[in-house]
């Protein structure tokens, strides 16, 4: 059993075939999964990491809307085991603030970037790995202590109650002076974990994209999931270190008597809005690049004809990110922005709309006489059109600055948001998970349950989010554990939605575990003539090193 | 807070404001005691204001209701709102997305493969690209005029006939007064009779709903242009009112301005709107808008003084830009009563009777 991580050599081109293993060759379990340098691995990792923290962070979300179904606090007090009214509310924003982060930064980021990202980057770009494998572990293996930063922090103190319940935008002085006890530093220490291993990986991305192409795969004709994650990973590099610095700040706010974020010391809570903020908004275009770059992907091959426009899609993606981190104050509305900052952020984000509808336009003129066969893959990637396409015009509605002394933290923003990411990028995230997943797994997924997975989640979260913006119409506040009568319908129907979703997850695990038990084998390329990217023409599943010989293309 | 020497000198203000006002006090219009039992008919010896009769306020006005729209609005600035929002954003999202929707189905049904088997290699169309990146601009273009537009009116308030400072605490609101002498209103959300404990008086159908009606209502004259200064006590709290189309953060170490002119007397609800810790969703906001009479009942009985209150003004004359009547100009000694029938109202814990203002 050769110790892989000795022999790095391992992983390059070079046929040094004088060694005894091949390219199927796999070190042991622990040395495997635990010290892994093998991209497909970590990005099984990822994947395997990502689905426990949706189905915490889902669960959460869970306990919300069994509180919010009815008026009045029914279930807090049980659950935080108290009769303390304050400690069981202080419950209410530890929920909000776990849910937002571990959605954020547990499961979507993990599952696009490490996850897919990891599996397909270096494949459709022709390399053998990432350039930096071992840097490839520890981006993963950062966000386990993390994560367990963030879980613990539930249960020491967070001033009112145990938990940190300060949201996940953790704005001072409710993160500073408003919350004593180190569960809001565990949590602001968990940031720093996250925030670092997804720099190590944004640099992994940027180098292996950059530099370890396959002969004769330019830029120009790299596909466009790569080009996807090369944009999101510049948004990584450039904007993570603003969060740091913002949280880092929070810390000595916290705990060394800094003033950064404190007027009476000279400084300005607003201050921390436009950092984090600065870093919140690129985050979001972070979330859902990568989703982006799927979707071409699969709405192309069950086309079955070549993506249309793709300079103008590549392009529009590089215009979102690099617009995407001037727009950063439509979030800061209500703060006491002058008139003319408001003026230029409600135009600047408004610009945001003309990359997004070129995207929107080019996959259904990709669609447009193809022929289109409507396979798992392809429902999740219509479906997610259409649903980004109502987030998207909902965002337009928010860009504009005098509206949003209305709608600012009301649910219609809840609304908005949920739909480009619970109908957004998880619904890229499914459609990449079914499209790829015979090619990962070698087993194929059942279509039935694929599709009726698809059709229960899909009305699911409709009622679940689209009532939302009802209750945002009528002025409901964000993160409220409980609402006036007036309310309630909606809130009802929001739930059902949420329980409707709930059948929809339980028939993709079903799904998953029946596939991974009793698929059926798949073959190198099961979708035909219309999957021309590299993944397709090796194995399901690859073999453990791939393109030990170059592939060249054309 | 006054420390002792500013006190007396307040109080030697005071009782000469007092004195000079008397002339101008006694002819007090029966108006400015709408509704209410005659209680306050001044004479010329200081009475004891009593409060005003707080109104109900009206179902589906300044209130959530379980319709698809806007709240209904009542200032200019929001009629504005509603309008953009209503003629123009609204149905801009429905036909982009019909739009979106029907092009969708058209390619779903026309280039599925049993119609379609054999697809076209079309990759590129510049033209049609063009237009699909010009469109998106013209629209909005067209979205950005009237959004501009009304930004600019937010920011270009008329004359503030009178100024409240909103302070955000966790977690409840406090309003004061500066240009009636300072008083100050602490506002709490009022509980649910099984939630009352010891004296605390639960809630009513009169109050308003469950978990918007508060014990103090910030009360202000219909028709005057209210500048809200907004700030904080210890978290950011946001000071909102859908139905006058404000929304303004409440900032520790910040004072932030916005306005609103509310044209139809009647009360009207809000509800923080930035989290602030655990009680977040209980500090409710009520504003009551009532006439320029009660207004100037209402600073009174809170031992406020109205400004514009000039010994010889005849105390019919309400100028635009004194909203109040003069008739309850002076201040009489407040304090020590006992609650007004009908309102539950407390007498009024806020410090000096009489501060001499003008």
């Amino acid at each position: 059993m050769t110790d892989i991580a000795a022999q790095p050599s391992a992983f390059h081109a070079d046929h040094d075939h004088g060694h005894h293993h091949d390219a199927d060759h796999k070190p042991a379990f622990f040395q495997r999964w635990f010290m892994s340098t093998n991209h497909k691995d970590i990005g099984t990792l990822y994947l395997i990491f990502a689905i426990c923290a949706g189905i915490i962070g889902g669960t959460i979300s869970g306990m919300m809307r069994l509180e919010l179904m009815e008026p009045g606090i029914q279930y807090l007090p049980r659950w935080a085991g108290t009769d303390n009214f304050d400690v069981a509310l202080h419950m209410w924003n530890v929920l909000i603030t776990a849910h937002g982060l571990i959605m954020v930064f547990f499961m979507v980021m993990p599952a696009m970037i490490g996850g897919f990202g990891n599996w397909f980057v270096p494949i459709m770009i022709g390399a053998p790995d990432m350039a930096f494998p071992r840097m490839n572990n520890i981006s993963f293996w950062l966000l386990v202590p993390s994560f367990i930063l963030l879980l613990g922090s539930t249960f020491v103190s967070g001033g009112t109650g145990p938990g940190a319940g300060i949201g996940w935008t953790a704005y001072a002085p409710l993160s500073t002076s408003g919350s004593a006890g180190p569960a809001v530093d565990m949590a602001i220490l968990s940031l720093h974990l996250a925030g670092a291993s997804s720099i190590l990986g944004a640099i992994n991305f940027i180098t292996t994209i950059l530099n370890m192409r396959a002969p004769g795969m330019t830029l120009h004709k790299m596909p466009l999931f790569a080009w996807s994650v090369l944009v999101t990973a510049f948004l990584l590099l450039l904007a993570l270190p603003v969060l740091a610095a913002a949280i880092t700040m929070l810390l000595t706010d916290r705990n060394f008597g800094t003033t950064f974020y404190d007027a009476s010391g000279g400084g300005d809570p607003v201050l921390y809005q436009h950092l984090f903020w600065f870093f919140g908004h690129p985050e979001v275009y972070i979330m859902i690049l990568p989703g982006f770059g799927m979707i071409s992907h699969i709405i192309s091959t069950f086309s079955r004809k070549p993506i249309f426009g793709y300079l103008g899609m590549a392009y529009a993606m590089v215009a979102i990110g690099v617009v995407g981190f001037i727009v950063w104050a439509h979030h800061m509305f209500t703060t006491g922005l002058s008139v003319n900052t408001k003026m230029y952020f409600t135009a600047a984000t408004m610009v945001i709309a003309v990359p997004t509808g070129i995207k929107i336009f080019s996959w259904i003129a990709t669609m447009w006489e193809g022929s289109l066969s409507f396979k798992t893959p392809m429902l999740w990637a219509i479906g997610f059109i259409f649903m980004f396409t109502v987030g998207g015009v909902t965002g337009v509605l928010l860009a504009n600055g005098g509206i949003d002394n209305y709608f600012q933290d009301a649910y219609y923003v809840v609304a908005h948001f949920h739909y480009v990411l619970s109908l957004g990028a998880v619904f890229s995230l499914f459609a990449g998970f079914y499209y790829w997943f015979p090619k990962m797994s070698g087993k194929m997924y059942n279509e039935f349950l694929g599709q009726l997975h698809f059709w229960v989640f899909f009305v699911g979260v409709n009622l679940l989010f689209f009532p939302m913006h009802f209750l945002g119409m009528q002025g409901m506040p964000r993160r409220y554990p409980d609402y006036p009568d007036a309310f309630a319908h909606w809130n009802k129907i929001a739930t059902d939605g949420y329980m409707i979703m709930t059948v929809g997850m339980v028939i993709f695990f079903v799904n998953v575990i029946w596939s991974l038990v009793a698929g059926k084998k798949a073959p190198n390329n099961p979708w035909g003539e219309g999957a021309t990217t590299l993944e397709w023409t090796l194995s399901s599943p690859p073999p453990y090193h791939q393109f030990e010989q170059l592939p060249r293309i054309d | 807070m006054l420390n002792p020497i500013r006190g007396l000198a307040l109080g030697l203000l005071a009782s000469f404001a007092l004195a000079s006002a008397a002339p101008a006090q006694a002819p007090v219009p029966p108006a400015a005691v709408t509704g209410a039992a005659p209680t306050t008919v001044a004479t010329a010896q200081p009475a004891k204001p009593a409060d005003i009769v707080h109104a109900a306020p009206t179902p589906g006005i300044g209130q959530p209701t379980d319709k698809i729209s806007l709240q209904p609005q009542e200032t200019a600035i929001g009629h504005e709102a509603q309008r953009f929002h209503d003629y123009i954003l609204l149905p801009m999202m429905a036909i982009i997305s019909a739009f979106v929707l029907l092009l969708l189905l058209w390619v779903i049904v026309r280039y599925r493969a049993a119609a379609n088997p054999v697809p076209s290699k079309t990759h590129h169309n510049t033209f049609i690209e063009v237009v699909w990146t010009l469109v998106p601009v013209l629209i909005l273009v067209c979205i950005a005029v009237p959004s501009i537009r009304l930004l600019a009116h937010q920011y270009s308030p008329p004359k503030a006939d009178l100024t409240v400072k909103v302070i955000g605490n966790q977690w409840y609101w406090t309003y004061q007064y500066p240009d009636n002498g300072d008083f100050e209103v602490v506002s709490n959300m009022l509980k649910e009779k099984n939630q009352v404990t010891g004296k605390e008086r639960p809630r009513t159908d009169a109050d308003g709903p469950r978990l918007l009606a508060v014990d103090e209502r910030m009360v202000v004259p219909v028709g005057a242009v209210v500048k809200i200064i907004t700030t904080s006590n210890d978290v950011i709290h946001s000071f909102a009112l859908p139905a006058a189309w404000v929304k303004m953060d409440a900032i520790p170490g910040r004072l932030n301005e916005t306005w609103f002119k509310i044209d139809r007397p009647g009360v009207y609800f809000g509800q923080c709107s930035e989290l602030c810790g655990a009680r977040h969703g209980f500090m409710p906001i009520a504003v009551e808008v009532v006439s320029k009479e009660q207004f100037a009942q209402w600073v009174a009985f809170k031992g406020g003084t109205m400004p514009g209150a000039k010994p010889a003004n005849n105390p019919d004359a309400t100028s635009p830009n004194s909203p109040a009547v003069a008739g309850s100009g002076t201040t009489p000694p407040v304090a020590t009563d006992t609650p007004v029938a009908g309102t539950g109202e407390k007498p009024p814990v806020t410090s000096q009777p009489a501060v001499a203002q003008n």
